[in-house]
């Protein structure tokens, strides 16, 4: 077994200081336990709201956890550090940069960009965008920005990789394509993925364990371990047979509450 | 589908086509008629200029030397037309090639013909017959005959204006920029400055100039204030407000690549105001060209404003209108060059929907 990574240590995350009353006292996340080895591909699962984005920022260190601590290689995290990644959700390529510009941002923030400038190539390469340098990010389609944000997150050799559904608004077709990226990816690098997701298929074909959780008040619920071999067949008996006791996992999970 | 509407499509389709076709083609039959639109209301100008006589007197025609040539004031004022004409002309070549600026120029062709026709009857009513309010409304000849008697004039009173304008407004802008990035940035900067922008914004520029005239040493200095102020105001406010609205996400992933605060600021936060800034920019140099104005008028030793008191005293009017024809060729270059600037800073807004 590999080295442990990351451990979360009973954390909980309660939404007191947003200036929307209604969202008050939302407890986001409570006594939430995990462990990350190295090189392992995790995948947070859980319906909207559940607080798999509040969990991610913390381990990205964008956020603070009001109780419990969260530790990498034994060190608890205080801020953001480009040896985590963040890929967001969704708006977090700067627009006015080209493609090109964007992925140097990740160097030129270090001021590594005069050491490194030929890195900038190769990870544009490596996401498949080969003739896109110029182009700006309104220019290009939604899955073709996700890969600039993750050759961004690369060209600073990260240990750890954090996915906020970046998958999530793409149609099914990038959406595969994309996957296959990221298997490619992890496979090149050997960096550790954490990568929230709400789509079942996507979880059991991409990762080594998935972390199912549920909402109000956010909690994991499951840890399920996904032994098959890659690559994966999604119309295989032993996969439909693991999306539907996940599915059962998560009604059984929801109705819970 | 049977053999007759198979035939019948693909007439259609074929008619199509040629339709296709000959609107390409027709094109230039179109530009061709709209360039000759243009150049002819400039043209009948140039004719009724030559050919109605000087009907009314008190109209001099002294002769100037214009480089090789001897002109009086109605053969400069044809020789302007001619330039207008020869400039027309030029653009209606570019129009040829250039399929966006094309439309552009079918659209004005007619408002040109016309506008040649209205100095045309400005010309007669001015100064063939002279039935225009004289001499508060003189011919377009002889507004024109002012830069071949004040040639040296105009062009050092320009100078200076653009001198001043220049020097001034950039550091008006430099100085917006900066307060604006401290105050959209430090939120002690935000409480402690933002009201006095407040406050001075609402200020008329010109309610400062008799402080400004005794307070500074010299009138350049005045001048110098006023238009500082009145750049500083809309530039310092649009780009805190630029500043303040970038979104937070943006930040984040430029700290999650391992970006400091001086990155976050001068690479994250302020090309995300860039469009903002502009919006100051242009407002600023709006009013920058009222302030040039008036503080020339009140006590500069040169520049435009200052050449129109000096000939106001002679009721030179022909002059006035003259400088306020420069004026407006001066500021509308200056606009236009602001314009491309920010049209390449901004390229990456180009073809976004908002
Ligand atoms: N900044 C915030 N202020 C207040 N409440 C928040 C904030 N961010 C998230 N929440 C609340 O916390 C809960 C979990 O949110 P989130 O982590 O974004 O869920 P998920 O990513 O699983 O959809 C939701 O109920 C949400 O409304
Ligand atoms: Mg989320």
């Amino acid at each position: 077994m590999s080295e442990k990574e990351l451990e979360i240590r009973d954390v909980s995350r309660i939404y007191t200081d947003s200036g929307n009353a209604q969202a008050n006292g939302v407890e986001a996340l409570q006594h939430v336990n995990l462990d990350v080895y190295e090189g392992e591909f995790v995948s947070i699962i859980g319906p909207s709201g559940c607080g798999k984005t509040t969990l991610l920022r913390l381990i990205g260190g964008l956020d603070l956890p009001q109780a419990g601590e969260i530790l990498l290689h034994g060190q608890a995290i205080t801020g953001p550090d480009p040896s985590r990644g963040y890929i967001f959700q969704q708006g977090g390529l700067f627009p006015f940069m080209t493609v090109e510009g964007n992925v140097a941002s990740g160097l030129k923030a270090r001021h590594l960009y005069g050491k490194k400038k030929q890195d900038v190539q190769k990870y544009i390469d490596l996401v498949g965008l080969t003739g896109f340098e110029k182009a700006y990010p309104h220019e290009i389609s939604g899955g073709m920005a996700q890969r600039v944000a993750i050759a961004r997150a690369l060209i600073n050799e990260p240990e750890l990789l954090l996915l906020d559904e970046p998958m999530g608004a793409l149609d099914s077709f990038t959406r595969a394509d994309l996957q296959e990226k990221l298997l490619e990816i992890r496979q090149k690098s050997g960096a550790t993925m954490i990568l929230v997701t709400h789509d079942v298929d996507e979880a059991i074909y991409l990762s080594d364990r998935l972390v199912i959780m549920t909402p109000r008040p956010g909690r994991i619920s499951e840890i399920l371990k996904i032994d098959l071999p890659h690559p994966r067949d999604r119309g295989s008996e032993a996969f439909s047979l693991l999306r539907s006791s996940i599915l059962e996992k998560f009604h059984l999970a929801s109705a819970h509450e | 589908m049977d053999a007759a509407s198979v035939k019948g499509s693909a007439l259609l389709a074929n008619q199509a086509h040629q339709k296709g076709k000959a609107t390409d083609r027709s094109y230039a039959k179109k530009l061709t008629l709209a360039i000759l639109l243009t150049v002819s209301g400039f043209l009948i100008a140039i004719l009724g200029n030559l050919l109605i006589p000087q009907i009314a007197e008190g109209i001099k025609t002294p002769t100037y030397e214009l480089g090789a040539l001897t002109v009086d004031l109605n053969g400069f004022y044809r020789l302007v037309l001619s330039g207008i004409i020869l400039l027309y002309l030029l653009l209606g070549f570019r129009a040829f090639f250039d399929e966006k600026y094309r439309a552009k120029y079918l659209r004005q062709a007619r408002f040109r013909f016309v506008m040649g026709l209205v100095l045309l009857a400005y010309d007669i009513c001015g100064t063939k017959l002279r039935i225009t309010p004289q001499p508060f409304f003189p011919g377009p000849a002889q507004i024109l005959e002012t830069f071949l008697i004040d040639t040296q004039q105009i062009y050092t009173n320009l100078l200076y204006s653009l001198r001043l304008f220049s020097a001034v407004f950039f550091s008006g802008v430099v100085l917006g920029v900066s307060t604006g990035i401290l105050i959209g940035w430090f939120p002690k900067a935000y409480y402690w400055i933002y009201p006095v922008l407040r406050l001075t914004g609402v200020i008329p520029a010109v309610a400062w100039m008799p402080f400004a005239l005794t307070m500074l040493p010299a009138p350049f200095w005045a001048a110098t204030f006023l238009i500082a102020i009145c750049s500083w105001f809309p530039v310092a406010s649009q780009t805190a407000f630029g500043i303040k609205s970038t979104p937070r996400t943006q930040f984040e992933a430029a700290r999650t690549l391992g970006a400091k605060t001086p990155y976050l600021v001068f690479r994250v936060a302020v090309p995300n105001a860039m469009p903002q800034i502009f919006t100051g920019i242009t407002t600023a140099c709006a009013s920058s060209f009222t302030c040039l104005v008036m503080a020339e008028m009140m006590g500069q030793p040169g520049g435009l404003g200052y050449y129109i008191n000096v000939v106001k005293v002679w009721a030179a009017y022909y002059k006035v209108f003259a400088t306020i024809l420069v004026m407006a060729i001066l500021f509308s270059l200056i606009l236009a060059v602001l314009g491309a600037v920010r049209a390449y800073v901004l390229r990456w807004q180009k073809g976004q929907l908002v």
